[in-house]
């Protein structure tokens, strides 16, 4: 069985706590050798998805929580974000994201909707699971050919 | 984590200056600062993007509403020195087709 390590993280399903996770992956990015780009990159993906979550859980009621796991392999990292917050419709969620294109008007234009997009464009692999409250699953693959054998002893001089 | 705006005005033009990370808990406080301002008849409003080190679509839907207001109050609204990591985000979107975005390299920084 591929081996991997785990780290699950639970914090209160409010907008304020969506940072602490950003600054947690960061690290978690950092550790697997993730470049700088790619770690923005998780930043924002992670936080679509909690931001989804923190909105939900706000409708329903204030107290939920959102929990994160993070799969550490050795070629990817796995995250999870799951909230138990009401289900939503995911039908009309998909039908809602996509680009912007030119051919609407500004008036058309709506300020929610793109964070499920922006997810799908900046990780690997997106999942969406709808049964019991909502649950985010995506994947981002490293990148080792690019990597350098000797990354690990340059890291280490102070 | 946090999110600081500063009003910078110079004559007429309205200058917002922002400063932080604009994400789900900042962006209200982002929005409340700046769609009043386009809501202001033939204002013109700068949004100085050059200390955001974070930004999602919260964010950008906060810009859109208040793209919608300038078109409303027949005011305008330009975004300024954003990194190009923020950039990138406009355009992923295709949102750099309808806003006004200064394209200027800043120089020196």
């Amino acid at each position: 069985m591929e081996s991997f390590d785990f780290i699950e993280m639970k914090v209160p399903a409010k907008p304020e706590y969506v940072g602490v996770v950003r600054l947690s992956i960061s690290g978690i990015a950092s550790r697997m050798g993730f470049s700088y780009e790619e770690i923005e990159d998780l930043k924002i993906a992670i936080s679509e998805a909690m931001s989804n979550a923190t909105t939900h859980a706000y409708d329903e009621k204030d107290d939920g929580e959102i929990t994160i796991g993070f799969g550490l392999y050795a070629n990817r990292l796995e995250i999870m974000v799951a909230d138990r917050g009401g289900s939503f419709d995911l039908e009309e969620v998909k039908a809602e994201i996509g680009p912007y294109e030119n051919k609407h008007s500004v008036e058309e234009l709506r300020e929610g909707g793109f964070g499920l997009f922006l997810i799908e464009a900046l990780m690997d692999k997106v999942e969406i699971k709808n049964d019991y409250g909502v649950i985010v699953l995506m994947t981002k693959y490293l990148h080792e050919n690019e990597v350098d054998i000797n990354d690990d002893q340059i890291s280490t001089t102070p | 984590m946090n999110l600081e705006i500063e009003r910078l005005d110079n004559g007429e033009t309205k200058i917002l200056k922002v400063n932080g990370e604009v994400d789900v808990y900042t962006a209200p406080q982002l929005k409340e600062a700046l769609v009043p301002l386009t809501k202001q008849e033939g204002a013109k409003v700068i949004v100085d993007l050059e200390n955001v080190t974070y930004m999602d679509s919260t964010g950008l839907g906060v810009f859109i509403g208040a793209l919608k207001s300038t078109k409303e109050y027949n005011s305008e609204m330009r975004l300024v020195s954003m990194h190009d990591r923020v950039r990138r985000l406009f355009e992923i979107t295709g949102l750099d087709s309808i806003m006004n975005i200064d394209t200027t390299v800043r120089g020196g920084k």
